[in-house]
């Protein structure tokens, strides 16, 4: 039975179901497979074996006794952000070194309240900021995927590159994995992986450490789109600690899988069609649009029209938010302390050493946007065009859209140390312009792969729907990967 | 706008970090690659717009005014680098 770890949720879930395989079985098979691939592909960063056996024990006793919950026994990987109660949380940051929370995150307890197993915790940029996962304190994380004839590391995006790469190479069955401006799409684009990022207010975001918090949002990466669906149900709920959780029940995402499609309306943004995309990227959009008429969609062309400010206001909102979140990292009551000679010179010695070169530079800019004479010019202006960017897509809304379709990156995983990208910051966070608009305006947005490039690397397709109308999205993405397939990586780890 | 070195000095005592003399000449350059992509955004027209303050339309929850939380003192201090009886250690601030 070594081929445990090519199982999808939905395919264990039923095995588990009829008693044909164990939990403690399953969570084995992944164990040995981490120990096998993680020195290569560096996606955990902490592996709780200890842990893992013990609940997967405790779901075979459940499943014994008839009580079953509907992830019994499935054995995820949780992205480093997401608070485990006694186990390593540290935001892949050197300054929370040695951060173990005495309490567990809503989304996590949800999962676990459902049965799941946690394998441990995912390597990430550091504090989330990043869309290459070589942030992170604890080095970057490989794509699964080469190029065909080529060795060479390419990296699995960011910021969930760990949660990426793990479900890729089949290190878990799904993960956990969060989104600010694209760290779930952009991830499971360049990995052939399905990753959801659901409304803002769907997943409570207490006990995930916060970078942008209105902007935030926690949601899976999976094999595919069921397994997608089957995570959201357990991480979304209702949450009382989260002022900004929304009072909506949650659907059962599962039922809308496969679900048709006949007569949507999908908008066809013309602004997404930016200068100097690749033909290829341009090739499967079209692809894309043929497959969701097929399906007897309605394809319909709209516009943006404030689509590329996105971007650039989001490099102000993001930071500002974050160097205001990140002021707590301080030496004082968690993480790491560097001595100085008053506090003052502790506080500052301990932030340039604990945090990276990326998140100081975000820290910078956003204490800068947000400092007297420049937080009307900056701060204020950035609001506002994001009250314009929200409206865009109120309007195309109104008009009777039910989705839109859009390509998930501008190119498929690029090298890791690549020269172009670590000499200009904005070359690297142009990584994110089809997924941050998404978040400015609080939208659900899910990445399907959808093909692969000339030299066999994955590309994916984006879905944005409707606030709270996660169901159409799955609808659409089943489509597109059943039109597509499914993509694994062929393994030389 | 862009930002000299007196400023990105300033901006890094605000934000508490140390920096030393070659981290503010990389990050001189580095910041105004970031104000120069973002300037763009003054281009908008953005007369009689209201800046975002939630981006979902809801009235702000709020909790029931009791205490439904405590005596975790053990737990809060549990993770500091330095803590004595359920305080926080830090160099002396008043002589």
């Amino acid at each position: 039975m070594s081929d445990l770890t090519a199982l999808t949720i939905a395919e264990a879930r039923e095995k588990l179901s009829k008693k044909e395989v164990s939990a403690a079985e399953l969570t084995e098979a992944y164990l040995t497979a981490i120990e096998a691939a993680n020195p290569q592909i560096n996606a955990y960063v902490k592996v709780t074996e200890g842990k893992a056996r013990s609940m997967a024990k405790a779901s075979d006793e459940r499943i014994a006794g008839g009580e079953a919950g509907p992830l019994e026994g499935i054995p995820l990987g949780i992205k480093d952000l997401f608070a485990t109660e006694g186990v390593h949380t540290q935001a892949a940051s050197h300054i929370l070194d040695g951060f173990e929370p005495r309490y567990e995150s809503t989304v996590t307890a949800n999962l676990f309240a459902d049965g799941a197993v946690m394998l441990g915790k995912l390597n990430m940029d550091e504090f989330a900021m990043g869309s290459s996962n070589e942030t992170s304190y604890y080095g970057p994380v490989k794509n699964p995927w080469r190029k065909r004839g080529s060795n060479m590391d390419l990296v699995p995006g960011g910021s969930s590159g760990g949660s990426a790469a793990s479900v890729a190479a089949h290190l878990c069955a799904g993960a956990t994995a969060t989104d600010t401006g694209g760290s779930i799409r952009q991830p499971a684009a360049l990995t052939g992986t399905v990753g959801i990022k659901p409304t803002y207010g769907r997943c409570s975001r207490w006990g995930i450490v916060a970078f942008a918090s209105s902007l935030d949002q926690a949601g899976p990466i999976a094999r595919d789109v069921r397994d997608a669906a089957i995570l959201l149900k357990s991480m979304a709920s209702v949450d009382p600690k989260d002022t900004t959780s929304v009072d909506r029940e949650v659907p059962d995402y599962e039922a809308a899988v496969g679900r048709s499609v006949k007569g949507l309306r999908i908008g066809v943004p013309k602004e997404y069609r930016m200068e100097g995309m690749p033909q290829e990227i341009e090739t499967l959009w079209q692809t894309g649009i043929s497959w969701l008429k097929d399906a007897g969609a309605e394809i319909v062309d709209v516009s943006l029209p404030h689509t590329k400010y996105a971007l650039p206001a989001y490099y102000i909102v993001a930071p500002a938010e974050a160097s205001s979140n990140l002021a707590r990292y301080d030496g004082v009551r968690y993480g790491l302390r560097v001595p100085g000679r008053d506090i003052a010179d502790m506080y500052e010695k301990t932030r340039a050493e604990g945090f990276g070169r990326e998140v100081k530079r975000r820290i910078m800019i956003g204490t800068y946007v947000l400092s007297a004479g420049y937080y009307d010019a900056y701060y204020l202006q950035a609001q506002k065009v994001r009250t314009l960017i929200k409206r865009d897509f109120e309007t195309v809304y109104a008009d009777g859209i039910d989705a839109l379709l859009t390509p998930a990156t501008p190119s498929a995983a690029f090298g890791i140390g690549d020269q172009d990208m670590a000499s200009d910051p904005v070359k690297m966070y142009l990584n994110d312009v089809f997924t941050v608009t998404v978040n400015m305006a609080g939208l659900p947005g899910i990445a399907v792969p959808a093909g692969l490039d000339a030299g066999g690397l994955p590309l994916g397709l984006q879905l944005i729907g409707r606030p709270f109308d996660e169901e159409t999205l799955f609808a659409l993405g089943s489509v597109v990967e059943k039109a597509a397939g499914r993509f694994t990586p062929e393994k030389w780890w | 706008m862009s930002v000299d070195s007196a400023t990105v000095r300033r901006v890094a005592k605000l934000a508490r970090i140390a920096v030393s003399d070659t981290d503010v000449a990389a990050m001189e350059a580095e910041l105004n690659a970031i104000l120069g992509f973002v300037e763009q955004l003054s281009e908008v027209d953005v007369s009689g717009v209201e800046p975002m303050t939630s981006v979902t339309p809801m009235a702000m929850k709020k909790r029931q005014d009791a205490v439904t939380d405590g005596d975790k003192a053990d737990d809060i201090v549990a993770n500091a680098p330095a803590s004595e009886d359920h305080f926080f250690m830090v160099p002396k601030v008043v002589e």
